[in-house]
Parts: structure tokens; sequence; C-alpha cells
């Protein structure tokens, strides 16, 4: 059998019919792994209490009850919080953008005593949990007077994020050289170099930054719960754990409020995902 | 402002990428490497927030070891955990990828809605879950009633809790699987013409093309699994609070209330140490184990 080019032959029977065995199982599992869960939730947020508790269970709500936004909102300033949680994420966002392309842009291309053991170093620390750094770090924002503000959980993006700074010094490095060199002719001095050649090149590395930094700060949850105390300064993710106290078993205005959650990262993850898979795949890493 | 300072080139280089990379190296001492030696030195304290530290030597170790069952608990619970949900993950991430990497129309609809669940995390999701899983009207068990068989209390059972937990954490699947993808895609296509020439079929070049050139990425995912097992806690606080019975009291969650809830601050630092030694000798072991099955291309561009 030599090798060709499947598409250019009719696929034979047997290949047809695995593709439209994989196709089924791929639809079966997306309907049961992300249609159900997230159906349930979306069509819950919709019903009247009593259709919540309904059995035989009633799928659609009928009549569709908008008010249930209107009421979790008006329990909990979720507006508010969502602000609180943006403020939060540019904030990270800025942070990272501006350290990581500077630390990544050195490390690519140059040379300093060190830079293969330090750059070791960073990648040690990406073995590092984060959950074992939460307690040292706790106690140097409180030794800084910092807890119970917002700078424990901004101030760190300003000196980096090893896994962004590796994912940038990847792209970077295959960048060709000679654009720098050629610059470096013309008289072109080493901050030149970095943001008139190279930080216009990175867009796509600082997309993946920009994207992961904001989907990871809005879902953080340990953080805020740490650092926060302040009602008014609540992130999102706070203000959610509080529906569950607030509604004992209305369901339906939890669940509207859960939507409310997850719909600004679903919505940039959409329009973003083209960036992200490649950026995630050609790296490694999940959320 | 270097250039009119007469430097010779490749000292000034030097300068310039100490300076460049000075983000990194300061944010790494403060917030990375002092707090850890700092934290060490405060596992031997007794330490109440609110009063200065006292030096108490190993009595936060002893005590751990000797005197708190609910250490002993939560490292039992962690490690049930790890050993449901790890096998199940690996196999589930490796199982999807293999779908995933079949050309089939959509495909990109596919992995985008795949991955969704590791884009959504947070309290939103705990919530959910909390839901879908409830005992009389969540949906799992209304199905499950249609086929007639009387689902469990799922989280409100001392029995399913803990898999319950496990079931949340397998929804994530698709972010391991797209890292299996790539894997999967950067595969010679040459080595299954190789393998079809000699007569193989999908089974026999699953096992031996597919699974050994994937043995790094396994191994990678591996590690990477092994260290959220113990970052389980969002969903602990929100849905279970470590109960019922104890039977959801994550390592993790059993140190936050040590640390956040009785302000026990030395004796959280030692439960921190402890976590840290433990992740990073479960990590060294998998390592000194990857030479037995993890099969590098001798001259493969490495990752």
């Amino acid at each position: 059998m030599a090798p060709f080019p499947p598409r250019f032959l009719p696929l034979s029977w047997s290949r047809r019919f695995t593709t439209v065995l994989v196709f089924l199982t791929l639809t079966a599992l997306a309907l049961l792994m992300i249609g159900v869960p997230i159906g349930w939730m979306a069509l819950t947020a919709f019903k009247e209490r009593s259709q919540i508790f309904a059995w035989p269970p009633v799928y659609w709500p009928d009549p569709v009850r908008w008010q249930n936004f209107s009421d979790v909102l008006t329990q909990i300033p979720l507006a508010r919080f969502a602000l609180n949680s943006l403020f939060i994420a540019v904030m990270n966002i800025v942070g990272n953008l501006f350290s990581c392309t500077l630390v990544a842009f050195a490390f690519a291309r140059l040379r300093f005593p060190g830079r293969n053991t330090l750059f070791l170093l960073l990648l040690a620390t990406l073995m590092i949990p984060g959950q074992i750094m939460l307690l040292p770090r706790f106690v140097v924002f409180q030794t800084l007077g910092w807890v119970g503000s917002y700078l424990p959980l901004i101030v760190p993006s300003f000196f980096g994020n090893a896994f962004f700074i590796f994912l940038m010094r990847q792209y970077i490095m295959t960048i060709p050289r000679d654009l720098d060199e050629a610059a470096r002719i013309d008289g072109a001095s080493t901050w030149d170099v970095f943001s008139k050649i190279i930080l216009p090149l990175c867009v796509p590395p600082m997309m993946v930054t920009a994207v992961l930094t904001f989907l990871w700060n809005w879902n953080e949850f340990l953080d805020p719960l740490i650092y926060i105390s302040d009602y008014d300064a609540y992130t999102v993710q706070l203000g959610l754990n509080m529906l569950k106290g607030r509604y004992n078993i209305q369901w339906n205005l939890i669940m509207a409020g859960s939507l409310l959650g997850v719909i600004p990262p679903a919505v940039l993850y959409f329009f973003a995902q083209k960036y992200l898979i490649g950026g995630i795949a050609s790296v490694g890493l999940k959320g | 402002m270097l250039r009119r300072i007469h430097l010779r080139p490749a000292t000034r280089e030097a300068i310039e990428g100490y300076l460049g990379i000075s983000p990194w190296l300061i944010g790494f001492l403060i917030f990375t490497a002092g707090p850890f030696l700092a934290s060490l030195v405060l596992s031997f304290t007794d330490w109440q927030i609110t009063v200065p530290p006292r030096w108490v030597g190993l009595d936060n170790y002893v005590r751990i070891f000797t005197k708190d069952p609910d250490f002993w608990q939560s490292m039992r619970v962690t490690f049930t955990y790890v050993a449901l949900s790890l096998p199940l993950n690996l196999a589930a991430g490796l199982g999807l990828s293999l779908l995933l990497n079949h050309p089939v129309p959509g495909m990109r609809i596919f992995r985008t809605l795949f991955y969704l669940p590791v884009v959504l995390s947070g309290v939103s999701v705990a919530l959910m879950w909390m839901w879908l899983l409830n005992p009389e009207y969540g949906v799992a068990n209304t199905l499950l009633a249609m086929v007639g068989i009387q689902g469990p209390n799922w989280f409100w059972s001392p029995d399913w809790a803990l898999p319950s937990v496990a079931l949340m954490s397998l929804w994530r699947v698709g972010g391991g699987a797209i890292i299996y993808l790539a894997g999967l895609q950067n595969i010679p296509p040459h080595l299954y013409e190789a393998a079809e020439i000699d007569g193989a079929g999908p089974l026999a070049k699953l096992r031996h093309v597919t699974l050994p050139m994937l043995s790094p990425t396994i191994f990678f995912q591996l590690v990477m699994e092994l260290i959220d097992a113990f970052q389980v806690f969002t969903a602990v606080y929100v849905i279970t609070g470590g109960g019922p019975a104890r039977a959801t009291l994550f390592y993790m969650f059993f140190m936050f209330r040590a640390a956040f809830e009785d302000f026990d601050m030395g004796y959280a630092s030692a439960l921190a140490w402890i976590m840290a030694l433990i992740i990073m000798g479960f990590t060294a072991l998998v390592f000194r184990s990857s030479p037995l099955w993890v099969y590098y291309e001798s001259e493969g561009k490495g990752s």
C-alpha cells in the first residue's frame, strides 16, 4: 500500500464507517457532557420555583421567568462585583504583558552570565504548585500590611509569571535574529529592538497571555477569599458564593446568578479560542 | 542612558540583560523564595497571627502526626481521590483525544466544546454541579430514574461525596485531551504507514506506535494531574464544607481551615511544608520512574 493523500481518493467503506462512528460518539459525548449540564443550568435559571421541584420533571420553563435575573441582581450587587473582578483582571493583564514581554525578551535575546541557570530556575518555579505558596505569601502580605486590599491580587503580576515568560520566550526564539541585527546596524538600541521590532511581532502570545490572565482572575476564588474582607470590594466569585447561603433552596435564582457568572468567560473564550487552544497545546497547559 | 557611558558591548549587554529580567528575579525573591523559607521558620513557631510568633521547635509537627485525627483523614481523602481521579482522567483524556484526532466534520466545534469546562471554573460551576447532583431534583438522578435506577445522594452521602468530586473533575477532561492531541499530531505519519505495511491493525498501532510516542505527554500530564489533586478547594469549600462526616476533608481545605479559620499560622505553615514535601516527593518519584516507560526519540526536538 503506497502512501497517498486520502482526500483525493474516495474513502473506503470501513474508513467512512469509522468516521460516522466517531462523529456520532463525539456528538453523544458533547450532548451528555456539555449540553446536559449547561442546558440544565440555563433552563433552571428561567424557571418558576414550582417548576424546579415538579414531578414528573418540567424541562422547558413555562412561563420563561426573566425576573429571576433581576431578583438576583437586587439581592446581590453582582454588577458591582463584576466591575471589581474586571478591574483586578485588567490590572493583572497590564502587569503580565509589561513584565513578561520584557523578561522573555531578555532571556531570548540578550547574553549575560548565568542566563541559562536563571532560566532553569524559572522553569523550576513552573513546577511549584500554587497552593504551596498560598500561606507563605499570605505571611508576606500580612507583614506588608496589604491584607484587605487588592494589592496582593494585583502587584505580583507586575513581577511576571513564569508560565507566560516561558510562552513568550519560546515565541521570541522563533523570530529571526536578522531583524534585530539589521536594526542594530542602523543604530537601534536594545530598547528600540525590544519595543519597535520584537514587541509588535509578539501579538499572538500576548493575546494568549491576556485571555488566560482574564480567565484565571475571573474564576479565582481562594485568593480573593483570603485577601478581600470588604463587601463592596467582593469579586464575582465571592458574590456567587453568597448565593448559596441566601437562597437555600431557590435553585432557579442560584442558577440565574451562576449563569451570569459564566457568561463573560464563555463569551471571551468563544471569541479567542482560535488563539487559545493553539497556544495552550503548543506549550502544554490546562486551566 | 547607558549609551552615554562608554562600556564594552558585552558588559552593556549583560547589564541590559539583568535589567530586563529584574522584574522576574525580584519577584522571585520577594514572592517565592523569601516566603518559602520564611514559612519554614514559621512552621517551628506558635503564631496566632495577632500575637508575635513564639519558637516551639518541632511541636507543630509532633501535634500534626500524633494528635490531629483530621490530618490523617485529610491524607486519606486526598490520596483516595488521587487513586480514583488520576487513572480516570488519564484514560478519559487519552480516549477523548483519540476521538478528536480523527478527521470528522465539525471538528473545530467539538474541540471548542470539550475545552469549554476548563475555562469555566469557579463558584458558578460548583453551584451548577451541586444542582445537577441534587439527590431529589437534579438532572443526574432524574435521568437515572427514567431508566429505573435510584440515584445516590452524591455530595450528601459519606460514600458518594468523594466520587462526586472526582466526577466533577472529569468534566474538565477536555483540558488533558487537548494536550494529548498536540502530542498525537506530532507523531510522524510514516510510523503508522510502516506499521500498516507490517500488517498491524488499529489496536496494534495504538499499542506499539501511539502509546510509546505519546508517553512523554502522558508523563507530563501525570505530574500535572497529581499536583492538581492537591489543589481541590473551591468545590469543597462551596459544596460540601469537607463533609459529610469529613468524607471530603481535602488537604487543601484542611490547611485553609487551620490558617484562616483557626488563625493557627504556625501550625498551618507546617501543614504547607508537609504538602510541599509530599508533592515534591511524588514528582521526583514520577521522574525517577520515567526511564522505565517514557520513550524519547533519540534525535527528537525535545519538548
